[in-house]
């Protein structure tokens, strides 16, 4: 099993104490939030897509080390991607935390690799996955606030 | 030392009674079990698994049915659990002792039964800011299918309920008072007998919620005059799935049922249905016979160890975990109000809850991080969650020690 260490890595915690794109729009296009009621993580994501690709994102909210280190390299990893390729990572980045032992698509996750140690923290996988639904929810214009309880 | 010291000492043995809870002997992740979410739930001794063992081996039967000896005993063993209850927290009569599944359970059923009789529109249900959310819901729920209003009395910044603001609330309008007798996300003992008092002045009657209170203090329902008191069996040592709603004989008797079915009637036809007497007018269906049992077990092992001796080393061990967690650097204690039991729920300058359950359970440390369902008290302290340390009386100065360790590891790896 994973150790701590290889949960807190030194990168999850750095987006974590410095989050990037931790920040409102003035243009936005879609926007979600997202509730883990359990603990009370909150999210709030703002997206501007121009002609098919996420020009700019920024997240808001509140959370531990992980859901927020989760915000900050999502929105790292979709800037500047086309839809389809923030749908790619999406995937590849849920099969990562959901199927432990898997073979992970390292070209397509890049940096969010640090975060494959949640998968074996069953309790904390709801922490890391909130921003992502968020996302997904955002994108698809669904207006309801998601959940990941 | 005295010789009365000597006693007091060799009869309160804590490591004789971590013996008789056998869950406590194991190691989790690597290292020894320190359980400190005791006000989620606590543990069970020996004697309550072995009660609840024996009853499906030797007697199990369904209750108040058949002439057989099984069934015959099955009741003996019920009703006798009841008197049990009825004993610990000194109610006047078994039959206002009814059984529930547990305290959100005995909340609905007076919100059901007594608030839908009697609370209208224009009227007030009164309750605090530090309730949890079985406290909270099943009012609204009922202000919103009756037109009452919800008044909330504020607390302070040491989570102690503001009395001015309650004295101020109460009205000819308060047709009810629900309150908690000991917060589970503060800790704070509330002054429950002036709370009574001052809501009997203006004609209305006072739920107090022991859930928090039951399992570290002698709780004397007559001393307190509250008309009903409410707690679970899961908190007190028993089994999960059965708790306890007591009321005052004429409240009940007129209060309508909350659960139609067996049990509850003493004769049905087409026509007419009548209702059984206390306390099985209250309890439709077949009960939770063997949760009863337990809950009973549960009492006589409290009772026997005594609450002079509970009361006297938890406090120390309070007294001991707020010095030693006041003392770290980046470490608030939320929740410091003069009276409290057993809860130390804290927040860290640099680490989430979140992040402080899963740093400590690695290091075998058991305690619950989220908004306790009391969202509206963290809302107040303006956190989005605590991390809470609670105790029983079985936890130790060792379990203290093994959580600011822990809390060091966590302010290793948040550096």
């Amino acid at each position: 099993m994973a150790g701590l260490s290889d949960l807190y890595q030194e990168i999850l915690l750095e987006h974590n104490s410095k989050p990037h794109n931790f920040k409102t729009l003035e243009e936005v296009s879609h926007t979600s939030d997202g509730f883990n009621p359990l603990c009370g993580d909150q999210i709030s994501l703002f997206l501007k897509v121009v002609d098919g690709v996420i020009d700019d994102v920024g997240f808001q909210g509140t959370g531990c080390a992980i859901s927020r280190a989760s915000a900050s390299m999502m929105t790292q990893s979709i800037k500047g991607q086309t839809l389809e390729k923030a749908e790619e990572i999406f995937d590849a980045f849920h099969y990562m935390i959901t199927e432990p032992g898997g073979e992970l698509d390292l070209d397509t996750l890049g940096d969010l690799e640090t975060l494959s140690g949640v998968n074996e923290y069953p309790t904390r996988i709801k922490c890391a996955i909130l921003a992502w639904h968020t996302m997904k929810a955002a994108l698809s214009d669904d207006s309801t606030a998601i959940s990941t309880e | 030392m005295t010789t009365g010291d000597r006693i007091a000492a060799s009869a309160f043995d804590v490591n004789k009674v971590r013996g008789d809870f056998p869950i406590l002997n194991q190691t989790v992740n690597g290292h020894p079990l320190v359980y400190l979410d005791n006000g989620a739930t606590s543990q069970k001794p020996q004697s309550v698994i072995d009660a609840i063992v024996e009853y499906y081996i030797t007697t199990n039967s369904n209750v108040h049915r058949g002439v057989h000896t099984l069934s015959q005993q099955a009741t003996d063993g019920y009703e006798g659990a009841r008197t049990k209850i009825r004993k610990f927290i000194n109610a006047g009569d078994d039959k206002e002792i009814i059984f529930t599944r547990n305290t959100t359970e005995g909340i609905n059923l007076v919100a059901h039964s007594y608030g839908r009789k009697n609370i209208g529109a224009g009227d007030d249900i009164i309750v605090s800011n530090m309730e949890h959310h079985s406290n909270i819901v099943p009012w609204q729920m009922l202000c919103e299918e009756t037109g009452a209003n919800l008044l909330v009395v504020p607390i302070d910044d040491a989570g102690e309920l503001v009395m001015e603001e309650y004295k101020k609330m109460l009205s000819p309008r308060t047709k009810l008072v629900s309150i908690t007798h000991v917060s589970n996300a503060l800790g704070t003992i509330l002054p429950a007998k002036e709370i009574v008092k001052l809501a009997h002045a203006q004609g209305a009657p006072v739920l107090l919620d022991g859930a928090q209170a039951v399992p570290h203090m002698p709780v004397d329902v007559q001393e307190l005059d509250c008309d009903f008191y409410v707690f679970s069996g899961h908190k007190l040592f028993g089994p999960t799935g059965i708790g306890i709603l007591y009321g005052k004989t004429e409240y009940l008797e007129a209060m309508p049922p909350f659960l139609g079915g067996g049990e509850m009637i003493k004769s049905v036809t087409f026509e007419k249905t009548i209702y059984n007497d206390l306390p099985y007018k209250f309890e439709g269906g077949t009960p939770d016979i063997a949760g009863a049992i337990g809950l009973g077990a549960a009492i006589d092992y409290v009772t026997n160890l005594g609450f002079d001796q509970i009361t006297a080393h938890e406090d120390e061990l309070l007294r001991y975990g707020t010095e030693v967690l006041s003392a770290i650097s980046g470490v608030k204690i939320i929740g410091t109000a003069a009276h409290k039991a057993g809860i130390l729920s804290f927040v860290m300058e640099k680490a989430h809850p979140h992040d402080i359950g899963t740093i400590l359970d690695e290091q075998g440390i058991a305690i619950r991080t989220g908004h306790h369902c009391a969202q509206p008290v963290m809302q107040r302290f303006q956190i989005p969650a605590t991390a809470r340390a609670s105790m029983a009386f079985y936890n130790t100065k060792e379990d203290i020690d093994a959580l600011i360790k822990g809390i060091d590891r966590v302010l290793e790896v948040f550096s």
